[in-house]
């Protein structure tokens, strides 16, 4: 249905397509339902946890700092409408921290779950080989604390609300259960290309 | 400048309940609603009255989504919050838009929307900004700008249903001339001994103002806490120094307004945040 009178007043052109319903932002929107978590650096830690809990593997700050580091160059869409072109993230991509904790057979599902009680989940398919990492860096510096940091998951092809901030671990499952805003009504999955916003999409 | 827009997002805390699942989750597919009336609520804030084709259950503090089709099939979509309480069997929601003067969407509110207009809308959409009557109280809103609205929908539930929880909406305006909803919050603790409305004016105050003239900080926050010890009279359910509270408003709002509450030591499990542009 086109809208009486409306004509659209693109703010700019995006230099490549961005997702349906999405439109350009030059800043970093916040995004948050709580206050912002503030993990001092001592007290962080990340864990690994297999489909009954047991510990697959668990890292301090500094020992997840000595993994192998990856630097990644993406477009971000939030399912909040805005899109950002060119961010880049540093981190531990979950191929290197499957590596490290020596899982070669990973379960197919992942809720990643955060300091403050954040729960999203993925199937796993969609962090391994390249596609998610543990990001500590953004646009070169350290993550600020209302964008996630010490570290969030970045997983760029899908909505934003599924890169978790101020993660704290991931654990495996043999199904796929709803995260936080999964429980609320949004999309089990979130592929921004699809418009897979809420449930139904 | 950002267009008003709520960011509900990729960080959160889990509400201490769990989901309220009167309905399925997920919002309506896309449908039509109808403009019914236009209300100027300020020189930059509007609301829009939707006539929906079919019932809307929603929560208090959910939103809606809007899309906008250009002849083109080029497509804008924003979230604006619902400004009313739910009413059962209603058909009608406000929604309050704000004009952000380089916007793309709410100019075409402001300029060109009238009644008798078709919308395409879906909704309600929002979970852990929400409040229902069995969530109890005491009440703290906090507002900033046109963070008011979904507090608005808060408030007029309160009233509607629960009005022995006491309730305090602190509301952060850059002026008198800026409030939203000015006439129904001046009558809203008229006869409800439960309810206190208090402004903060950040740029310009009326002449003689004996409020507060300055950003939300902690020792505000502290000082309208310390009135529900008098607002409980009714109603003690709750230890009155650990009101539920919502703050919704830009971003720096919000981050300076919740950080202020867990400085004063109020529990992250009882601060509800929803925050919009502009953006940082």
């Amino acid at each position: 249905m086109t809208t009486r009178g409306f004509f659209g007043r693109r703010r700019e052109t995006p230099p490549r397509p961005i997702p349906p319903g999405q439109y350009l932002e030059r800043g970093f929107p916040v995004l948050t339902a709580g206050p912002t978590q503030r993990v001092p650096l001592d007290q962080w830690s990340f864990a690994l946890a297999g489909v009954n809990g047991e510990p697959l593997g668990e890292w301090s700050w500094e020992e997840f700092r000595s993994l192998p580091e990856t630097e990644i160059f993406t477009d971000i869409h939030c399912v909040t409408k805005w899109s950002k072109l060119d961010t880049t993230w540093k981190g531990v991509t979950i191929d290197d921290l499957l590596v490290a904790a020596g899982v070669t057979d990973p379960a197919p599902y992942i809720m990643a779950f955060s300091y403050g009680g954040y729960t999203t989940n993925l199937p796993t398919w969609d962090v391994v080989q390249g596609r998610g990492m543990v990001a500590y860096e953004f646009d070169g510096q350290p993550i600020a604390p209302e964008h996630g940091g010490p570290a969030r998951l970045v997983v760029p092809h899908l909505y934003f609300w599924k890169s978790a901030k101020w993660l704290r671990g991931i654990r495996f499952m043999p199904q796929d259960q709803p995260g936080f805003w999964e429980q609320y009504g949004y999309h089990m999955y979130g592929d921004p290309w699809k418009e897979q916003r809420y449930w139904g999409d | 400048m950002t267009e008003h827009q709520i960011h509900s997002g990729a960080g959160a805390h889990p509400a201490p309940q769990s989901p309220i699942r009167s309905n399925p989750p997920g919002p309506s597919p896309w449908q039509l609603a109808t403009v019914e009336r236009v209300t100027v609520e300020t020189y930059r804030a509007r609301t829009f009255t939707l006539h929906l084709a079919n019932p809307s259950s929603f929560i208090a503090g959910q939103h809606y989504d809007v899309r906008l089709t250009a002849p083109d099939g080029y497509q804008a979509q924003r979230s604006y919050s619902i400004a009313s309480a739910p009413a059962a069997g209603s058909n009608r929601i406000d929604l309050t838009v704000e004009l952000i003067e380089d916007g793309e969407v709410s100019p075409y509110f402001h300029e060109v929307v009238q009644p008798g207009d078709a919308l395409e809308v879906r909704g309600p959409i929002g979970g852990p900004f929400t409040w229902t009557a069995r969530m109890g109280g005491p009440l703290f809103l906090v507002g900033g700008g046109s963070g008011i609205v979904p507090l608005r929908s808060i408030l007029a539930q309160r009233q509607a249903v629960a009005p022995s929880v006491p309730a305090l909406l602190l509301y952060s305006a850059r002026s008198q001339q800026d409030i939203i909803y000015r006439d129904w919050l001046d009558g809203l603790a008229d006869g409800d001994a439960g309810a206190a409305v208090r402004y903060s004016f950040t740029r310009q105050q009326p002449a003689g103002w004996p409020g507060y003239a300055r950003r939300v900080d902690a020792s505000m926050l502290k000082e309208c806490i310390a009135e529900f010890g008098r607002l409980s009279e009714g109603d003690i359910a709750r230890d009155p120094a650990l009101p539920l509270c919502y703050v919704c408003g830009p971003t720096g709002f919000v981050e300076s307004a919740a950080d202020a509450f867990l400085s004063l030591g109020i529990p992250e499990s009882l601060i509800r945040t929803e925050r919009f542009g502009p953006t940082s």
